[in-house]
């Protein structure tokens, strides 16, 4: 494992150049380029207020804003183990051709879609000035938040590249299984509209842990429990390790699968 | 020929999953296996082919169709992991299996010679202090900022050679690259091979040209059904390949050749 870290910090100018890409190439054709990153967020967050905020009712106060701060991070994690469960395929002209570390391809996945992310906080800071939603100090916490669900997302992207490589009908099942997971994740519901015997089936999902320390600094204002952190460190560890465990045993191998 | 030999191959077995016997589905995984019926059917590509190398050594690899021989060049790029066996290079190896294999049409001719620089794994200050350099050799100069798309094949391939050999290789693989582009361009690209000779790089170079071969090569490998069948003086190789397979191959022009390189 120490020798695959070493080989991948050789090629960290390689993931810088595939994170670049990402982004150019996902704005260069659009005349707004960059800005769209920040209006995706923005537009969708006013279909979704609109719709959760009309059709379905919960009090929660600045719905807008108490969606959106789970929101943006679900995405995250939703987007970046989509791509990845592709994205070897398609760096298949390289991996037949020049040897890399295929862990780069999935941290260069993964990293794009965390700076997405970080550009579309913009929006939402923005949203909070609109509405006078308060940015209290615990927003200092958001990094290690950040940081944990990075993990977990890699962790998962790991884990979901190796099983695809060989079996590509799983990406497809992921798509639909993504739509379930968001639904067991409390992005457009509080947590205390689920019925107390359903309770544990959102207290086993790892997502709800990532949600909470990432919503709670940022909507609520408060810092986030210690045992929810725990938690999402435990699951983030965890995942980023036996992912990654599994995505190793098959890296040798992809070369002849792709 | 001193020190360590700059490439190092130990009885190494390469096999490919059969294409169509691959199961590519989870669902068909499942079925299979119900049935009790999850085979693979194998293709044995490399066979215990052992090969060392000395540096600043000149080999070519000829075969037929299907024999291994880009294979056998994929492991020596560390592009396949054999099954068994095992493989050693020395110093820095630069491959030119495909031309500009990591290209990306959307991005200009520029952004490009930095992506491809990074899978060679340059630092990006190393490049913009190359970049010139590359931009004068591929030729391209008035269309270096337009997507690669607009290029031509021709440009795109002298691009891909210009960045591919801007370093200084220790270890050159080679595989059919040399018939790139105009007579011009072909001139410059042998120049700079020649010049890599002198310099001591060690040379790999697959080619379906005995000629090629014997010109630029002093020992041949012949592979055959995934087996080294000869190995020796190239002349002496190549004429034994050529007998067998009916090529045309005029040894003693070959011969001519060699004392011209070795010489």
């Amino acid at each position: 494992m120490l020798q695959t870290i070493r080989d991948i910090v050789a090629y960290r100018t390689l993931l810088g150049a595939l994170v670049a890409r990402d982004l150019k190439v996902r704005y260069k054709r659009s005349v707004l380029g960059v800005l769209w990153t920040m209006l995706n967020p923005l537009l969708m967050m006013i279909v979704f207020t609109i719709v959760f905020s009309t059709v379905f009712r919960f009090s929660v106060e600045d719905f807008a804003i108490y969606f959106l701060s789970a929101f943006l991070l679900w995405n995250f994690v939703a987007q970046t183990t989509a791509w990845s469960t592709a994205c070897l395929l398609g760096y298949a002209p390289l991996i037949r051709k020049i040897y890399v570390p295929k862990e780069v391809f999935i941290l260069a996945t993964v990293l794009s879609g965390l700076v997405n992310l970080l550009i579309s906080l913009a929006p939402l800071a923005l949203i909070m000035l609109v509405v006078r939603h308060p940015l209290r100090a615990t927003v200092v916490v958001l990094p290690a938040s950040i940081g944990l669900t990075l993990m977990f997302a890699l962790g998962v992207s790991f884990l979901l590249a190796g099983i695809c490589i060989e079996f590509n009908d799983v990406v497809q099942i992921y798509q639909a299984l993504l739509v379930a997971w968001m639904y067991l994740t409390p992005v457009v519901y509080p947590l205390d509209v689920v019925p107390a015997e359903y309770r544990w089936l959102v207290l086993a999902n790892p997502m709800y842990y990532f949600v909470t320390v990432f919503r709670d600094p940022l909507y609520g204002g408060i810092m986030p429990q210690g045992r929810d952190f725990l938690i999402a460190a435990i699951w983030g560890t965890v995942m980023l390790f036996g992912g990654w465990w599994v995505f190793r045993r098959r890296a040798d191998r992809i070369a002849y699968l792709v | 020929m001193n020190g360590a030999p700059a490439i190092e191959l130990d009885r190494v077995s390469v096999r490919y999953v059969v294409p169509h016997e691959r199961v590519p589905t989870l669902k068909e995984f499942a079925v299979r296996w119900l049935r009790g019926r999850v085979v693979w059917q194998e293709f044995a590509a490399l066979s215990d082919v052992t090969l060392r190398v000395e540096r600043g050594e000149a080999i070519g690899i000829v075969g037929r169709n299907g024999a291994g021989k880009t294979t056998l060049l994929k492991v020596i790029a560390r592009v396949l992991r054999p099954l068994s066996g095992t493989v050693r290079t020395r110093g820095r190896l630069v491959p030119l299996l495909e031309l500009g294999a990591g290209f990306d049409p959307d991005l200009s001719g520029r952004e490009n010679i930095y992506l491809n620089g990074a899978l060679l794994g340059h630092t990006r200050r190393y490049i913009t202090k190359r970049l010139s350099e590359i931009i004068e050799f591929a030729g391209i100069e008035p269309f270096i900022d337009a997507p690669l798309r607009t290029y031509s094949t021709g440009m795109v391939a002298r691009l891909g050679f210009a960045i591919a050999t801007d370093v200084e290789p220790d270890v050159l693989l080679l595989d059919e690259v040399l018939s790139v582009g105009d007579v011009e361009f072909q001139r410059k690209c042998t120049e700079r091979m020649l010049r890599f000779r002198e310099q001591g790089a060690t040379f790999v170079l697959v080619s379906h040209s005995l000629e090629t071969v014997a010109r630029l090569c002093s020992r041949a490998v012949w592979v055959e059904g995934g087996r080294v069948q000869a190995d020796g003086p190239a002349v002496h190789v190549l004429s034994a390949f050529a007998a067998a397979t009916g090529t045309p191959f005029d040894a003693a022009m070959a011969e001519e050749a060699e004392r011209r390189v070795t010489g």
